[in-house]
């Protein structure tokens, strides 16, 4: 096949992939598009044999790492973790919701980096809800705060996003390199959220609260947060022993799980739900069809866009076309195309590229692509939203955090050393 | 009858029944109303989108918003009817919250509701936003109540120099 009719073969397909990620026809999961459009771009030669090996060997380890982090956090949540961090934020705010925005954004902040984001969306903002309407808190800053945290507190380590995960394998960084690397400019972007947030949200956060804090003992999940803990120490252990840490996740996970098992409190099935298989195997063929594209001239399009070295300006500059390509087709294809490209330029590069994808999307509300789907699910609830306060908050939170954080990472990277 | 209209906000719905109680004639019909901003479970619909692929329809989590969102509604107003201790009916609603409390007092006599900006000054920076648009739409008499005691008039400043 000739490399002008396999680009355009690859495009057609990453374009149907998208786009049926989006629509989702008859419901189906979003793998049920992609792994035949991988296939058919095998197929057809489009990307060799060999080359899609390379890119599932690649990946696999990664969506393994993912499958294990998704299930600590659903195994956490059994656990009662998310129950005890709503107790506590209800406690340590003392009725003052300027204090409940500070602990649901140091709660959210932990947990999106340790548990990654997804356990933020799914598990803990109802939490918050639910405590700020406990506390009689207006709970817009709150809510609007764990989906802006989600994005932002994503940066600090490897586990935190999947975007991350993608970055680590192909930064060839250590882990505890990695987080050290990202802890100055994570701090910095939500820093930056939480000055916009308090005065963004000011006459919500000035009506008070008037319910009395029920004084509800506070159970700690001592067993789940101490194998949080030990995981997190393996993550630093298997890297120093040259090993994935993923097998760090996985004992971790496997740890919660036979303990859930044992006292029957979860099944087998559900343990196998919580590691979203369906999506493993998108990611796996996501990862094939932008591969086929960006062997087939994508790269040497967006090349010229990317600065070389890793210099202040090159550095914002990568943040910046990441985040504005993570805004126009969502954060996952846009690392997958970006990391090969930067990848050469070094460690510094790459995490650039991670700044713009995971502060990026709080833009236009997690990539415009994401937002079409997001206003189908609204349409489909048959509720009335207004995208201009989320997109108003979006611009004076995302571009500030975008270029406060590359120079805390070109800081770090002066410091320590790519 | 006269129909008296209380919009019952977290954080200064106390406000609010204390003027019905002081202001509201004894046979009037007091409704209180709730309105839960739709955008609060939209916020968290819209992240969970964000989760490219992994967005399945039964773990997401605007629908639990939405369902302890009206649980908290339903307690607030539950709060607010036993403090006020007269008769009134109570009305939840769903939506943009300044359209659906405009749209709430069509008709009535009165629409009492609490300012909810800055309490520090006296000032149009009392109001915030949907109060604002409230105010300023209103299509009936409004009542606008401080959530605590009013600050003093030395609160506003001193007149601009006079310009020759």
């Amino acid at each position: 096949m000739s490399a002008a009719l396999a680009e355009a073969v690859s495009a057609v397909m990453l374009v149907a992939v998208l786009g049926c990620a989006v629509v989702r026809p008859w419901g189906w999961p979003e793998a049920v598009v992609a792994v035949p459009a991988a296939v058919v771009l095998i197929g057809t030669g489009a990307i060799s044999l060999s080359q899609a090996r390379a890119e599932a060997g690649q990946l696999g380890p990664v969506i393994g790492f993912l499958a294990a982090v998704l299930v600590l956090a659903q195994l956490c949540d059994d656990e009662g973790l998310f129950r005890a961090c709503g107790a506590w934020m209800a406690r340590a705010a003392a009725g003052r919701p300027r204090r409940l925005l500070a602990c649901v954004f140091a709660v959210a902040s932990v947990i999106t980096a340790v548990l990654s984001l997804d356990a933020t969306i799914v598990l803990l903002t109802p939490v918050v809800f639910a405590t700020a309407a406990r506390l009689g808190v207006r709970p817009k800053p709150h809510v609007f705060a764990c989906t802006h945290l989600s994005n932002t507190a994503s940066l600090l380590l490897p586990v935190s996003n999947l975007t991350n995960l993608l970055a680590f394998a192909a930064s060839g960084l250590s882990f505890p390199r990695f987080a050290a690397l990202m802890a100055l400019p994570w701090l910095i972007a939500i820093g930056t959220e939480y000055v916009v947030f308090r005065r963004f949200f000011a006459t919500d956060l000035d009506a008070g609260a008037q319910a009395p804090p029920a004084a509800s003992p506070v159970e700690v999940p001592v067993f789940a947060l101490v194998t949080v803990a030990c995981t997190l120490a393996g993550f630093a252990v298997t890297s120093a022993l040259g090993l994935s840490p993923a097998w760090a996740a996985l004992a971790g996970a496997l740890v919660l799980a036979a303990r859930a098992l044992a006292q029957r409190r979860t099944t087998p099935a559900a343990i196998v739900r919580a590691a979203a298989v369906p999506f493993l195997a998108f990611v796996l063929a996501l990862g094939i069809v932008v591969r086929a594209l960006t062997g087939n001239g994508l790269a040497g399009a967006l090349g010229h866009l990317i600065p070389g070295g890793t210099g202040l300006p090159a550095l914002l500059a990568i943040a910046a076309v990441a985040a504005v390509l993570a805004n126009v087709i969502n954060n996952l294809p846009a690392v997958l195309v970006l990391l090969p490209l930067t990848a050469p330029a070094g460690p510094g590069a790459v995490l650039a590229v991670l700044l713009g994808v995971n502060i990026g999307p709080n833009l236009t509300y997690a990539g415009s692509l994401a937002t079409l789907l997001w206003r189908r699910i609204v349409h489909e609830h048959d509720t009335e939203v207004d995208i201009r306060e989320f997109t108003r908050l979006g611009l004076l939170t995302v571009p500030a955090a975008l270029m406060l954080a590359a120079l805390a990472l070109w800081a770090s990277l002066t410091l320590i050393g790519g | 009858m006269t129909v008296v209209i209380a919009w019952i906000v977290e954080g200064t719905w106390h406000a609010c029944v204390g003027a019905v109680r002081s202001h509201a004639a004894d046979d009037a019909e007091i409704r209180l109303l709730h309105v839960t901003a739709s955008e609060v479970p939209g916020a968290a619909r819209g992240a969970y989108a964000g989760l490219l692929g992994r967005a399945r329809p039964e773990r997401d989590p605007g629908t639990r918003l939405e369902l302890l969102a009206s649980a908290s509604a339903g307690q607030l107003l539950d709060a607010a009817a036993e403090r006020l201790g007269r008769p009134c009916t109570r009305s939840e609603r769903v939506g943009r919250v300044e359209r659906e409390v405009v749209a709430a007092a069509e008709g009535a006599d009165l629409l009492i509701l609490a300012r909810d900006g800055d309490r520090a000054h006296l000032g149009p920076r009392s109001l915030g936003p949907a109060s604002r648009f409230i105010v300023d739409h209103a299509p009936c008499p409004v009542l606008l109540v401080w959530p605590e005691p009013a600050p003093s008039v030395d609160t506003i400043p001193p007149p601009p120099p006079h310009h020759r």
